[in-house]
């Protein structure tokens, strides 16, 4: 049961686990209102299991926040709310629908509603007060993001100004901000998508069955397999047919597709994205291919 | 990111770059991760897409590396990236610091968390001014290991006679900055060609070397300050006091009424069940009982690790304390002397009163007087300067409202650095180091 730790470097995942540990207990020392951005997708999932590690044998003095696009998969949001509640945590949930029904926003001509998010996002935000929001991003993801901070300052706009960054030097964190500013803590920067399936294997933590192969009614449209759904597919011209399919990332089902796949087990999975020759986001993830700059233009209008 | 799924446990090397904005630095990178196949279709394609539509024949690598659109619309790079990529041994953070505009503040900032770091030159003009000060700066981080990366070798015909010229005079600035001969590595290369870098260069027999990332895989790198003195700020409290519910879910911990369990990652040493430490500033001491992490207990635990640490007695440890080795433990002081890199646009003057935070402590600190400022390309103290400005390194002493427990920076990188934050913005100003970390080097203690 003692475990000795003899080796003089920690071997990479437990480097990373411990550098996300601390940035969980250097925020809930320093912040009064943080919460964790959970989704139910690998990414914030595996978020909330380094919250339970740094705080255990406490509860995670965090809740929880999710905006729900009202495009989800329902296997996901089983997942979501299961999770919240088996870990005693209160979840809030920020609707995008509620904003559509209102007239608060409006539906996009290409149906998509990942860029519609960010309201509700800063709404919450402002809402709760919250300081400090956690959330999933990896900087291996997209370029903009490899120049993110891992505490990374937002104005009272939500806004991120890069050109703005404080230098982060050490393991000391700079989380100081002014009334109505707050503080984006991104816990799991330095992990690649291969580090956050191997760490899921090795900790045996639970994800939505999605992720893993399964047989699914699917319509090929920009080169991805869309779901069918509310968000307007199949459209004429596209044709419904059942594949074995599996998601490597989960967001608004209009732009997140599946990849072909048979990898049912975690070690599959693994096998599968280390060679895989695209990155998740360029496989996946419509709204990414939108313009050149599409992440960090998002970003600066205060989107993850 | 693509590579290997070893079934090993793989360590994690935190390197840095540094070299002007000439020297190439971005195509090595580009050549790195192209090389270790960390760069994906879907990414040169954007790549390629993005070369035509400004018009080029050929796909322009930078692009790989320079994620904001002013850095593409202006063709230079903003601010420290970060980039990974893996072998089947060993996992890279790589921080990518631009060379030209403050490459005090970008350099500083790359080389706080590497536990290496690759500089750059171009084998046409060998060691230059800019070579001069980024070593300087490397070494008053003390960055552990060192790399000459003589690079553009295919530019002068693969000259050996040159390249061993260039290797003879770095060799010799590095001894002079206190870096020993086994912690630097020259490796002429192309990363253009490729010559090298992950290959081997077909035009380079007498190099004997090992390649680029031959070296990066098999350098011996030691845990962040693994030989120091046990040392752990105190992050946080954990005290459940929820007895019933946490102790279905570990039964190891048994009854949590009266657990208290101090939290925080081991800056450096070991920390053993049964050592005897020293609680800071007050100067309690007791004895651990217990080192855990949520997955139990541990026999020891070394320098980078998360863990929560149970003391024999009952001890006021809150969030900014120390818990330390009690046969070995830093100074307590409210007088620091201390190096800054200044990194802000806003100059430091004597008189200002700042924020400090070291460890997990935050406390107010008035600056005094500066005693010397660095000539980082001749690397000696020049004569006290009136005020600190961005890119500036100098020598002052600081006095803090709370007693801190520091170690000298040279001895302990982790609880030796500090950074000095603006009250009224924030921002951070500066990087500090406590003491004179380039002391050893001769010539370079500071006049007066």
């Amino acid at each position: 049961m003692t475990t000795a730790v003899t080796s003089p470097k920690l071997d990479a995942l437990d480097a990373l686990e411990s550098e996300a540990i601390h940035v969980f207990r250097e925020v809930a020392g320093e912040f009064d209102r943080p919460v964790i951005l959970f989704s139910g997708g690998k990414d914030s999932t595996l978020l909330v299991h380094l919250a339970v590690k740094a705080f255990a044998p406490a509860p995670v003095p965090f809740p929880l926040l999710h905006v729900d696009t009202g495009h989800n998969y329902p296997e996901v949001i089983e997942f979501r709310d299961r999770i919240a509640a088996t870990l005693g945590l209160r979840l809030e949930v920020a609707r995008v629908e509620d904003y559509l029904a209102d007239g608060r926003l409006a539906e996009r001509a290409d149906g998509t509603r990942n860029p519609l998010q960010t309201q509700p996002l800063l709404d919450a935000i402002a809402e709760h007060r919250f300081d400090a929001v956690f959330g999933g991003g990896r900087r291996d993801e997209e370029r903009a993001r490899a120049k993110e901070r891992i505490m990374s300052l937002r104005d009272a706009f939500g806004r991120w100004d890069p050109r703005k960054q404080r230098p982060e030097l050490w393991n000391l964190y700079n989380g100081r901000h002014a009334p109505g500013e707050h503080v984006r803590v991104f816990p799991i920067s330095n992990w690649t998508e291969v580090d956050v399936w191997r760490y899921i294997r090795r900790e045996g933590i639970e994800l939505p069955p999605i992720y893993f192969a399964h047989s699914r009614p699917v319509f090929r449209r920009d080169g991805m397999w869309l779901a069918e759904g509310p968000w307007g597919g199949p459209r004429a011209g596209e044709t419904l047919e059942t594949r074995t399919v599996r998601y490597r990332t989960v967001g608004d089902g209009s732009c997140t597709g599946a990849v072909e796949s048979t990898a049912s087990t975690l070690d599959e999975v693994i096998a599968e994205v280390t060679a895989s020759r695209l990155t998740e986001r360029g496989a996946t993830r419509a709204d990414d291919r939108l313009s050149e700059a599409a992440m960090e233009d998002r970003k600066k209008e205060g989107y993850f | 990111m693509a590579g290997t799924d070893s079934a090993q446990p793989r360590d994690l090397l935190r390197f840095a770059t540094a070299g002007s904005v000439d020297d190439g630095k971005s195509t090595l990178v580009g050549r790195l991760l192209y090389d270790t196949k960390s760069v994906l279709a879907d990414q040169i394609e954007a790549v390629e897409r993005a070369s035509i539509d400004k018009g080029l024949a050929t796909p322009d690598l930078s692009l790989l590396v320079d994620g904001l659109r002013a850095e593409r619309e202006q063709g230079i790079t903003i601010d420290v990236a970060y980039r990974y990529f893996g072998t089947a041994t060993r996992e890279f953070v790589l921080a990518d610091t631009p060379g030209h505009v403050q490459y005090t503040r970008n350099t500083v900032t790359g080389a706080s968390t590497a536990e290496l770091a690759v500089l750059l030159v171009d084998a046409r003009n060998g060691v230059v001014p800019q070579t001069r000060r980024h070593a300087a700066v490397l070494s008053l981080l003390r960055v552990p290991r060192l790399v000459l990366a003589i690079n553009k070798i295919d530019l002068i015909d693969y000259d050996e006679a040159k390249i061993a010229d260039i290797e003879r005079e770095f060799t010799e600035l590095a001894r002079s900055l206190g870096f020993g001969d086994e912690a630097v590595q020259v490796i002429p290369l192309s990363a253009l060609v490729g010559d090298n870098v992950a290959e081997r260069g077909e035009r380079t027999p007498w190099y004997e070397g090992p390649t680029l990332l031959e070296h990066l895989e098999a350098v011996p790198v030691e845990g962040p300050d693994a030989e120091a003195p046990f040392r752990l700020p105190v992050q946080y409290v954990i005290r459940p006091r929820n007895g019933a519910e946490a102790r279905s879910a570990d039964a190891s911990l048994g009854d949590l009424h009266d657990y208290r369990g101090y939290a925080g990652q081991v800056a450096s040493g070991t920390v053993r069940p049964g050592d005897e430490v020293v609680v800071l500033p007050e100067g309690h001491r007791t004895t651990v009982s217990e080192v855990r992490t949520a997955d139990g207990p541990l026999a020891a635990a070394g320098a980078g690790l998360s863990v929560t640490v149970l003391l024999a007695d009952d001890i006021d440890a809150p969030r900014g304390a120390m818990i330390a080795a009690a046969a070995d433990p830093p100074e307590i002081t409210t007088e620091l002397d201390a190096t800054l890199c200044w990194l802000a646009e806003k100059p430091l003057t004597p008189g200002a009163r700042l924020l400090l935070k070291h460890g997990t402590r935050t406390t107010q600190v008035i600056v005094g007087a500066l005693a010397a400022r660095l000539d980082t390309e001749a690397v000696s103290y020049t004569d006290a300067p009136d005020q600190l400005e961005i890119n500036d390194i100098g020598r002052v002493s600081l006095r803090v409202a709370d007693p801190l427990p520091v170690d000298a920076y040279a001895r302990v990188r982790t609880t030796g650095g500090f950074v000095l934050i603006d009250p009224p913005t924030g921002n951070t100003l500066a990087a500090g180091l406590v003491g004179d970390p380039l002391a050893a080097v001769p010539g370079t203690r500071p006049q007066g």
